[in-house]
């Protein structure tokens, strides 16, 4: 039992708790206050905050970096739920604007242009928590040593393809079944091999989990991607460019909101699919030049 | 023996099976109104409280779970599951409907954002001479409560803890800290 007597807070347990209660929800990025009151009402656990959904990031090109404060407080001033903003990768300093503004949660993503090719922030000095992305295990454990209290597999933003959501979730859902299979004493060498260290490694191999949540995000359009990434085993999803770059964002989001409930349940994927008009035209990943990759960004 | 469902519908589930199935109780997520004919007690965990309400609309699962909690099943509610089972909220979001069952009133998000989220311990001579350990993320307090019910708890000056009946309500989360006396307390209602 904890032996907390005085009010302590941004604690571990403070910080990934409030991931714990947005398991089984879909977080949306909205770039609009009008964009955030749709998103609270189709049922969104949480928002994101921003200046442009990666899809437009992507195709107007140029540094995309931390957005204007007075957006994030007008988002903030129009919803209830939590407001997550996002930092550049290593751009310590628009965390600590973004703590300022008390965002609930602070997203070091790679869909904004890196900051520092070398170091992601250090995260432990904040009281603010941090989600970051990963595309494997490794990726992951690092991020969580340099104090992220919740992790997204990172897919590929903006584009609307959902496959490399599938390999990113099914990557570190496989490493963290390999790691359980392993006897202890060969949990250095997995230790060395996933270049993380040794006690969070060893955690994950006898828990069979992550030590934080773990939500999926990077093109998921539809229902049944969202589905499909619950099925795989996420905790929850984050939408980005999906819903607002669609025909019918009112529909689209609260058919998401649905179908990420019942996603075990084909009938009720089904009705919420029905008549939500386009989808966000996408690109095909594999039609990416590498360097545009966003997942790339990041170690 | 006594079956104990956690609603499953967005939240942290898994973290209160874990403590039902470290007291050896029979606990199982509850997703749907077959689901909830079949246990004894209820577990409304915490989460969003404006999207575990959508959902039980949508899902057709408040009709039932009124009637349930009409008819006396045990409840007990951790943050967004006391939000549920108050009778009026304040600062709901647009449209937001509770079960209700407790007469009470709660003010949502009522320490302000994430960053004002602490864990501490609160002092609930009911259910122990040791302080309960809490975690309070983006929490609720009661702000008014009706002559049925019972204050169980305070922290700094606001109810945080409040049973009537057959239901129980708490602003944080023991499940999260690994103290098991409040569900403990709802088993006991079952026998």
């Amino acid at each position: 039992m904890s032996e907390v007597q005085v009010p302590a807070r941004a604690t571990d347990g403070v910080k990934r708790g409030l991931a714990e209660m947005l398991k089984g929800g879909v977080i949306m990025d909205v770039v609009t206050p009008e964009q955030a009151r749709i998103a609270e009402d189709a049922g969104a656990v949480a928002v994101m905050a921003l200046e442009r959904v990666p899809a437009d990031i992507r195709a107007q090109g140029g540094v995309a970096r931390m957005s204007d404060p007075d957006l994030i407080d007008a988002i903030k001033a129009e919803v209830s739920i939590p407001v997550m903003a996002k930092a550049r990768i290593g751009h310590f300093v628009e965390a600590q604007v973004l703590q300022a503004l008390e965002v609930d949660y602070v997203d070091e993503s790679e869909v904004l242009s890196p900051a520092d090719y070398v170091n992601h922030i250090d995260k432990w000095g904040f009281d603010v928590p941090f989600v970051c992305g990963a595309t494997n295990l490794g990726e992951a454990l690092r991020r969580i040593t340099e104090g992220a209290a919740m992790i997204r597999s990172k897919g590929e933003a903006g584009t609307g393809d959902v496959s490399e959501a599938t390999k990113h979730i099914r990557t570190i859902n496989k490493e963290v079944r390999a790691l359980a299979s392993l006897s202890e004493d060969e949990l250095f060498v997995a230790a060395k091999e996933l270049r993380a260290p040794y006690a969070l490694v060893e955690e994950v191999a006898r828990e069979g989990r992550l030590p934080v949540v773990l939500f999926v995000a990077g093109g998921v359009a539809t229902p049944a991607d969202a589905a499909m990434m619950m099925q795989l085993g996420a905790d929850g999803v984050f939408v980005g460019s999906g819903i607002f770059k669609s025909g019918n964002p009112v529909e689209r989001a609260a058919a998401i909101v649905k179908a990420t409930a019942q996603f075990d349940d084909a009938l009720a994927i089904a009705e919420a699919s029905r008549g939500l008009g386009e989808a966000m035209v996408g690109i095909n990943v594999a039609d990416l030049p590498a360097p545009h990759r966003l997942s790339e960004r990041g170690w | 023996m006594t079956r104990v469902g956690v609603l499953a519908l967005q939240g942290d589930v898994r973290e209160h099976l874990a403590v039902l199935h470290g007291l050896g109780a029979d606990a199982a997520p509850v997703r749907s109104a077959a689901q909830l004919e079949d246990v004894d007690a209820l577990v409304i965990p915490g989460g969003e409280s404006s999207v575990i309400d959508r959902l039980t609309r949508i899902l057709g699962l408040q009709g039932p779970l009124r009637q349930r909690i009409a008819d006396g099943m045990p409840v007990l509610g951790t943050c967004a599951g006391l939000i549920l089972l108050a009778d009026r909220i304040v600062d709901a979001a647009p449209g937001q409907q509770t079960l209700g069952g407790l007469d009470v009133t709660v003010r949502r998000n009522a320490y302000g954002s994430q960053v004002d989220s602490f864990e501490t311990a609160v002092a609930m001579p009911a259910i122990g001479d040791v302080p309960v350990a809490a975690s309070f993320i983006r929490a609720p307090v009661v702000e008014q409560v009706g002559d049925g019910v019972t204050v169980l708890g305070e922290h700094d000056g606001r109810i945080v803890a409040v049973e009537q009946g057959a239901l129980l309500g708490v602003s944080f989360h023991p499940e999260l800290v690994g103290d098991d006396r409040v569900h403990r307390r709802l088993l006991q209602r079952v026998g």
